[in-house]
């Protein structure tokens, strides 16, 4: 299978008196359409990772390659139109813009895209929003939704410009068991049905081994690699 | 751009608190800054109506002391012809003389001038309040005070006199009120020929008083026109060389006019400022996401921009409302005790356009620092921190 984001010796230094160094030497790449799973305790650095990946943060040395092409050559205004195009977020605190609906927030990446929505976009976030069972709240406010309906319109939001990649940070973190179960159900399907490559970060061990790979972070340096 | 704009107004509606009190605050800038340009210019045009409101803004007369300007008929309409600028010219012979009435007698200007043909200056005619215009030579006008002190009323016959020289009979025709004490208690009106022939003019007269469409171009129009007319023997005055110092106290008054205003719109630009970075502080969650969904930092800021926008269109649009109507207010309530408005404001459309146009400008300025901020905003900021 191809090879679609690749990791160079990525270092990542934060402060400038004090430098504390999260990650060292990571050399990682991640084939295209596979469902990964990063491991690791808190502080070992993998959101870190993850938000370079995302090209959200830049690491202090080391060149990020997504499909080929090297994210620390873009200007500013590129890598954001990369981002909305190429990289879905569902991030652990869910994230939705509370002053809109749960259909305006999964709206939100095609009207970033084109400026305007399409009646065939339109009808594609209501049937994500189905998919992901919220059609029935779909134009309440986030704020008025409970956690794991604003965390299910988060993943339907993410999956709205059909982007090839999906990053997630602890996408069930604060989520009860049943809930976790069937949005990691729900992760899974899109990722068999649609080919998009999920790279998940998670606590849960019952998550974590039903990926096709398993990479675990270690004091910054990866400790294991493991291919199901 | 549309985004952007949508995005604003979420906000904005979310926050209709904070949106409706950074309004109003527009607003009261907008209406303070109305109501006292208004107020001020009102002011300034009631006093120098009252001041020169009645007496002519350019005079001609004669270069000698004493003589007469021959042929009046001719030069007036000359400078008729000058152009626009002039709204009358009139011609009138006046003189010192003495007028009794039973056995009081007191000093006056005999005043003549041609009434039927043009009363633009003095506007005699708005004033008499009792009686008639003058129409024959042996009829004149009284003032009110000089009537009461007296104890004058129209159809009386007085004695005018000169000391050791003419003295005639008039009948009083009407008496008349110009709210100028100084003219109603010494001006007599009567024919421009009673006075020529009773001073003994000639068919000469003593002074053309000019009406001008501008009146703060006087000095100016009287350099030009004593230029246009080109006769050395003539003398043009302006009333503002006459008046230095109440010209000099206007200016002050607007100069602190436009201080008011000028602090009023830095006090509305800092609230807005503040007020906006404080939101853009609120909203940096939702920054953080559009950018991490791909939002430019174009888009981002502009979101901002319009935030100023709409803010200041709305309190533009209060302000107005709440401006024009203190100015309402002020002119329906404080009152003279003859119930004539005791200032009158005149709305001035281009005033207020321009207020409000520099309230939504100003509001734009404000809303470029947290733009600024908006765009610079990292979303990993926001990302790392939860």
């Amino acid at each position: 299978m191809a090879e679609i984001v690749r990791l160079q010796n990525i270092n990542k230094i934060y402060g400038d008196k004090i430098r504390t160094q999260v990650l060292f030497d990571i050399n990682l790449s991640f084939e295209e359409g596979t469902f990964n799973s990063i491991i690791g305790a808190s502080g070992s650095g993998k959101s870190t990772l993850l938000n370079i990946l995302g090209t959200l943060d830049q690491p202090t040395t080391g060149d990020i390659l997504i499909r080929g092409v090297r994210t620390s050559d873009m200007k500013r205004k590129q890598i954001a139109r990369f981002r909305n195009e190429t990289i879905g977020f569902i991030f652990q605190f869910h994230y939705l813009l509370p002053e809109f609906t749960a259909l305006e927030n999964v709206l939100m990446p095609t009207r970033i895209q084109n400026g305007k929505v399409t009646d065939a976009e339109k009808a594609r976030a209501k049937e994500l929003l189905d998919v992901v069972g919220l059609s029935g709240v779909m134009n309440n406010l986030s704020v008025n939704m409970s956690g794991g309906q604003q965390q299910r319109a988060a993943i339907a939001r993410a999956l709205m410009n059909r982007p090839p990649i999906i990053l997630a940070d602890e996408p069930t973190g604060n989520l009860d068991s049943v809930s976790t179960e069937s949005i990691y159900k729900l992760l899974r399907q899109v990722n068999r049905e649609t080919g998009t490559t999920f790279i998940v970060i998670t606590h849960d061990s019952r998550i974590a081994e039903k990926a096709d790979r398993i990479v675990e972070i270690k004091d910054g340096r990866i400790g294991l690699d493991l291919k199901n | 751009m549309r985004l952007a704009c949508s995005i604003a107004i979420r906000f904005l509606k979310s926050g209709k608190g904070q949106t409706i009190l950074i309004a109003l605050g527009i607003a009261i800038g907008v209406s303070v800054q109305i109501f006292i340009g208004l107020l001020i210019t009102g002011l300034q045009q009631s006093l120098i109506d009252k001041t020169i409101g009645r007496s002519p803004q350019i005079t001609v007369t004669a270069k000698e002391d004493g003589k007469t300007i021959p042929d009046a008929g001719a030069l007036a309409a000359k400078i008729q012809g000058y152009g626009d600028e002039i709204v009358a010219a009139e011609p009138a012979s006046d003189g010192s003389a003495f007028l009794s009435f039973s056995d009081k007698t007191d000093p006056i200007l005999f005043r003549g001038m041609d009434l039927a043909a043009s009363d633009q200056i003095l506007r005699i005619g708005e004033g008499i309040y009792e009686g008639r215009l003058p129409n024959a030579d042996d009829e004149i006008l009284v003032g009110k005070d000089l009537a009461e002190k007296l104890a004058l009323s129209s159809g009386d016959t007085v004695k005018i006199a000169i000391p050791y020289g003419t003295e005639k009979e008039y009948k009083v025709s009407g008496l008349y009120d110009l709210k100028v004490a100084s003219i109603n208690s010494s001006w007599i009106i009567g024919t421009l020929s009673a006075t020529q022939a009773f001073f003994d003019y000639g068919s000469g007269v003593t002074s053309i008083g000019i009406k001008v469409k501008t009146p703060f171009e006087a000095d100016n129009t009287a350099t030009k026109l004593s230029s246009y007319i080109g006769d050395g023997n003539l003398t043009f005055t302006d009333w503002k060389t006459q008046n230095e110092q109440l010209l000099s106290g206007l200016n002050g008054q607007s100069i602190s006019s436009i201080m008011i205003q000028v602090f009023v719109l830095v006090s509305v630009v800092l609230g807005i400022a503040s007020v906006l970075a404080i939101t853009v502080m609120q909203k940096s969650k939702q920054v953080g996401i559009l950018k991490a969904m791909g939002i430019t930092d174009r888009i981002s800021s502009l979101v901002f921009l319009f935030q100023g926008l709409f803010l200041g269109l709305l309190g533009a649009v209060l302000g107005v409302l709440l401006g024009v109507g203190l100015c309402v207010m002020f002119v329906t309530f404080a009152r003279n005790p003859d119930g004539t408005a005791l200032i009158a404001i005149s709305v001035d459309y281009g005033f207020i356009a321009l207020s409000a146009g520099i309230a939504v400008l100003a509001a734009i300025v404000a809303s470029l620092i947290p733009a600024r901020k908006s765009s610079q905003l990292n979303p990993i900021e926001v990302i790392r921190n939860g």
